[in-house]
């Protein structure tokens, strides 16, 4: 994604296409207008806030909004880098911040309506841990974790890793954008956190990294974005939700909320991931993402409990329903993700949103 | 300040950090990948002596059974 950023005209400005399209008018004018500098936007984003404002309008379902998230990944990923090869200035541009915040604002209201009432335990640390793991409890019955450690084909487990890779490529960046909007220990407990993420100061072992092995491994693009379109909207909105919660200062609550019930539903998932990779066949060299993840988790999980959210809800005990809130959108979210792909799955269908060959990999051609 | 901190999680592993040195009964060391570990107390881990979160599992308790003190409320 390098681009040409020395012209001083904008003729000679020159930014890469990424390896995805547009989802409708508002996702194909950003991707048009990315390719321009920022000094275009007055022609570029011409007429951008209506269009905006009447999908927002339009959509009875914004989480599954396939136009709509991937405009507000665009957007975020202004703020990550490596999303869309793009003119810098835009991460701060006002009509690019603007568009940003008002498919954000639709967002959480929608979530903040399905996720309705919920339990509200005291700011009291050990509480707020209690009612997180209860909340997050195991539960019996079929899960994607499940299907993939009994039953899935290859193709099925490889589509898991790609749906999987939107997030996880850059795992974990979106909770560092709130350690700057936490204090005292809750601070401590999610830089504690995200320097065992980020490999303890060994890149190689940075979760992201581990996981664009994997993918390596299995012969996919490791490349943010490579299988973007195959991907469905609700699977990018689980990943736009955790960013959005980690760059509004103000949703910081539901940050540590969402981070701990995250790190709650892990490990044990994790387990039966790797099992699944296993019985496909495939080594150490594959599975270790998710073996790291069930030993690493169950250490997060405790952290996350008690000294981010728990410690947060002690220090702004009015933070305490969204905590509780971002946990419980977490659970939510990725079981609406989960319930498509199982359906898919189960009916004989790909969970992708469009058919993208996965291939192979040369270790299975080699054995079979 | 202690050098090194043991949390005793409630109905969870024990939670090590700090300057320790985790080794086997016969004194080997024990390979630790990471500065802070979760160390197995239901004794069903299959990854010990780590946590690997399946207490949850086997409804392994440390006290008396504590329920959430949850009210209902709004957002």
């Amino acid at each position: 994604m390098e681009a040409t950023r020395s012209a001083a005209t904008s003729d000679e400005w020159s930014f890469e296409a990424p390896p995805f399209g547009a989802r409708g008018p508002v996702s194909e004018q950003l991707l048009a207008a990315f390719r321009r500098p920022a000094a275009d936007a007055d022609e570029t984003l011409a007429g951008l806030p209506v269009a905006l404002a009447d999908a927002i309008a339009a959509t009875d379902d914004i989480a599954r909004d396939d136009d709509l998230q991937l405009s507000l990944l665009l957007l975020h990923g202004l703020h990550y880098g490596s999303v869309v090869d793009a003119d810098e200035e835009w991460e701060w541009h006002p009509s690019t911040v603007a568009a940003r915040v008002a498919i954000e604002r639709a967002f959480e209201h929608e979530l903040r309506e399905r996720v309705g009432s919920v339990a509200v335990p005291s700011a009291d640390a050990e509480a707020v841990a209690a009612a997180l793991f209860k909340l997050t409890k195991p539960t019996p019955g079929p899960s994607v974790a499940r299907f993939v450690a009994k039953q899935a084909t290859d193709e099925q487990a490889r589509e898991y890793v790609v749906l999987r890779s939107v997030y996880t490529l850059k795992e974990a960046d979106a909770q560092t954008w709130s350690i700057p909007r936490l204090s005292g220990r809750a601070k401590a407990a999610l830089v504690e956190i995200q320097a065992d993420e980020y490999g303890g100061g060994r890149p190689e072992r940075m979760h992201s990294a581990i996981f664009a092995r994997t993918m390596r491994e299995l012969g996919l693009d490791d490349r943010y974005g490579a299988y973007l379109d195959a991907v469905p909207a609700i699977t990018i909105a689980s990943f736009n939700m955790m960013s959005m919660f980690g760059l509004n200062r103000r949703l910081r609550g539901a940050s540590a909320g969402h981070y701990a019930a995250y790190e709650m539903t892990s490990s044990l998932p994790n387990r039966m991931l790797g099992d699944g990779f296993r019985r496909l066949g495939y080594g150490e060299e594959v599975t270790d993402y998710f073996d790291e993840h069930v030993e690493a988790d169950a250490v997060h999980e405790q952290i996350a409990g008690r000294d981010l959210a728990g410690g947060l809800a002690e220090h702004e005990p009015s933070l305490v329903p969204d905590i509780m809130f971002g946990a419980v959108a977490s659970m939510m979210i990725d079981g609406w993700a989960a319930e498509r792909t199982l359906d898919a799955w189960t009916a004989g269908r790909s969970a992708l949103r469009e058919a993208v060959d996965l291939g192979r990999s040369a270790q299975l051609e080699e054995v079979s | 300040m202690h050098a090194s901190e043991i949390v005793a999680c409630v109905d969870g592993p024990l939670l090590v950090r700090g300057d320790f040195e985790l080794v086997s009964s016969t004194g080997e060391p024990v390979e630790r990948t990471r500065r802070t570990v979760a160390l197995c107390r239901c004794g069903a881990s299959a990854i010990k002596p780590f946590c690997d979160g399946t207490h949850k599992l086997v409804g392994f308790r440390t006290e008396p059974p504590r329920e959430p003190d949850a009210v209902e409320g709004s957002q």
